[in-house]
């Protein structure tokens, strides 16, 4: 009972009603935030990205445009609903929720605030009971967030699958291939995360790191992140990774038969993605709420009190990478299919499993004490001498290829 | 470093320094009559061609002679031409005919100024001005006396046209060496003319350039 409970300190113990209230008033908080910070993640999005190709982007609907989001939800959700003739009309129903429902539970589990500087373990006290400012804390926080991802696919697989159109089912074949492979990349650079962190927990991870020398980023040596980094931009299908829906090649990719407010909340699961994926990057690598700290030096930004600077500093960091993320989408152009198969199988896999083992060498060494640098030394020799072997294999597989005539 | 390198591209692109759109609205704000700083049209490229005109000679005359050639040229067939005799008594145009009919349909010109080559009187040209739309079919075609400049020889400002100030001052450059009875000083040449304007012009040189 308290395993499943535990989930949140509200819940151990006997269950009253206010700890329910509070629950009830953290679902609609984390919901209506959500749906809002999908609307500013699109104007924000367009506004930057404006920014970059020299124009003006939407400027016209409310101040500063803010509301054009809300005005074309609203010309969406009274557009005509057509469910073509030879779509399976269950799955073609289904799959715009599984898209849509998978990128609100991400958010549930992350960290939105709370205070884990000096001995603070990141709860708060709001109405006499005690609470984390985060929808759930469950013990194995990491794994639902990869768990969750990962049921993202089967809303775009089934949603092509479904429409009984060619265009969306390539669509959605790509989409299947490229996230089961870059998922792999995505959960070992997060292994190590957790193989620092020695939790699983979210606030747990954040807990973990309280200032820059102990942020996962430095902790686990960057590499881990910047695979993080590329591995969900390609999960989430953005720019340079968006051959899901590869205009020029596949109409609208998988959700070209959709319309109305079935493509509304494909649009909605698909701009919520990039802010969940945010969330999580500051929450696994840069301390999520945790102030910017050197030592014992801590940056506080004045007139916020304790639990809403974590807020603020979460906010903050989510935006540097959702600005990141519209920056990748302004800059690069977008890869072909084998191209990203390449990068995905031959580099970011092996690399992450590498540094895993780098580590995991590194952790072993300590328990047996062995000597740290003679340890890293004979780690990075071995997996030297793997990387030498698989491009030697990479190679022969080519050459191999090229003999039989092959275009590459 | 070329990944560095593209991204710092895009970076160095934030700020209104660097914006080539302006905020213009398309006429709308113009028509409410309000005057609006930021709601201005940019400078337009001398060779834009925009709605024709059919112009007159300083006299009143109008120069269309009803030869018909814009209307055979035209490759989307959207000009409309009958032209008739001139009464000797009242001349509309100095020649022996006159262009009676004449009918633009704007839903299918393309503006490629094909018709503006072929007139040997000069008496169609494209203006700068494309800011203008129609709400049914019919308004679409622009009839003799809505394309006909006015007396003074400035086009006419219809009242669903974003004219803005001085804009009707510049027509469209135009091909001339590959017309016959084009300018003289581009005999031989190919390249285009500069704004031919409105109104009263010194007279060419002839044929010979003398």
């Amino acid at each position: 009972m308290v395993s499943i409970l535990g989930i949140d300190p509200l819940l151990v113990g006997d269950v009253l009603w206010t700890p329910l209230l509070i629950v009830l008033l953290k679902v609609l908080v984390i919901f209506v935030v959500g749906l809002l910070a999908t609307m500013l993640n699109v104007w924000f999005l367009r506004k930057v990205i404006a920014g970059m190709q020299n124009r003006v982007g939407p400027n016209k609907t409310g101040p500063f445009g803010l509301l054009q989001t809300l005005a074309d939800g609203i010309k969406l959700f009274f557009k005509e609903d057509l469910i073509p003739e030879r779509a399976d009309n269950f799955v073609f129903r289904l799959a715009p929720y599984l898209t849509f429902v998978p990128a609100f539970l991400a958010f549930a589990i992350v960290p939105l605030g709370g205070d884990f500087t000096g001995g603070n373990d990141g709860t708060v006290t709001w109405f006499g009971e005690v609470t984390r400012v985060q929808l759930a804390d469950p013990p194995v926080g990491v794994l639902f967030a990869v768990a969750i991802s990962s049921i993202a696919v089967y809303g775009i697989m089934l949603a092509g699958w479904a429409s009984g159109s060619k265009y969306p089912l390539l669509g959605s074949v790509r989409a299947s291939a490229q996230m089961v492979s870059y998922e792999a990349a995505l959960g070992m650079s997060l292994a190590t995360v957790v193989l620092v962190a020695g939790t699983l927990s979210t606030s747990g991870i954040v807990a973990n790191q309280t200032t820059i020398g102990t942020w996962h980023l430095v902790t686990t040596g960057i590499i881990p992140f910047v695979i993080f980094l590329i591995a969900s931009t390609a999960e989430m299908n953005l720019p340079p990774f968006d051959l899901v829906e590869a205009e020029q090649e596949l109409v609208g990719g998988y959700n070209t038969e959709y319309s109305s407010i079935r493509f509304g909340l494909f649009f909605l699961g698909e701009f919520m993605n990039p802010i969940t994926m945010s969330l999580l990057l500051s929450t696994l690598f840069f301390g999520g709420p945790n102030p910017i700290a050197f030592g014992d030096t801590v940056i506080n930004i004045p007139l916020i009190p304790g639990a809403l600077e974590g807020t603020v500093w979460v906010m903050l960091k989510m935006f540097a990478f959702l600005y990141l993320f519209v920056w990748f989408r302004a800059t690069f152009p977008r890869l072909r299919y084998d191209q990203l198969m390449d990068l995905g199988w031959k580099v970011l896999i092996p690399a992450s499993l590498g540094w895993f083992m780098l580590l995991a060498a590194q952790r072993v060494g300590d328990v047996a004490g062995w000597d740290p640098v003679i340890t890293t030394v004979v780690a990075a020799i071995v997996l030297l001498v793997s990387y030498s072997l698989l491009q030697l294999a990479l190679r022969t597989s080519r050459l191999e290829r090229e003999r039989e005539g092959a275009m590459f | 470093m070329g990944y560095l390198g593209g991204l710092l591209v895009t970076v160095r692109q934030h700020g209104r320094r660097n914006r080539v759109t302006t905020e213009y609205s398309g006429g709308r704000v113009w028509r409410k009559k309000r005057n609006d700083k930021k709601d201005q049209k940019i400078e337009k490229p001398e060779r834009l061609h925009g709605r024709h005109v059919l112009n007159r000679y300083e006299d009143g005359m109008e120069k269309c002679i009803g030869c018909e050639l814009c209307a055979g040229v035209c490759p989307a067939r959207c000009i409309y031409v009958r032209g008739k005799d001139n009464d000797p008594m009242n001349p509309t145009s100095p020649g022996e005919r006159f262009g009676f009919v004449y009918e633009i349909n704007y839903l299918r010109c393309i503006h490629c100024d094909l018709c503006v080559e072929a007139c040997p009187t000069e008496a169609i040209t494209e203006t700068k001005l494309f800011e203008f739309s129609f709400t049914n079919r019919r308004d679409a075609i622009y009839t003799k006396s809505e394309l006909l400049v006015g007396e003074d020889g400035m086009p006419q400002h219809m009242p669903w046209e974003d004219w803005r100030e001085g804009e009707d001052l510049n027509t469209s450059g135009w091909m001339r060496a590959t017309a016959p009875s084009g300018d003289v000083d581009f005999r031989g040449i190919v390249s285009w003319s500069g704004e031919l304007g409105y109104g009263t012009r010194a007279p060419e040189p002839g044929q010979d350039g003398e």
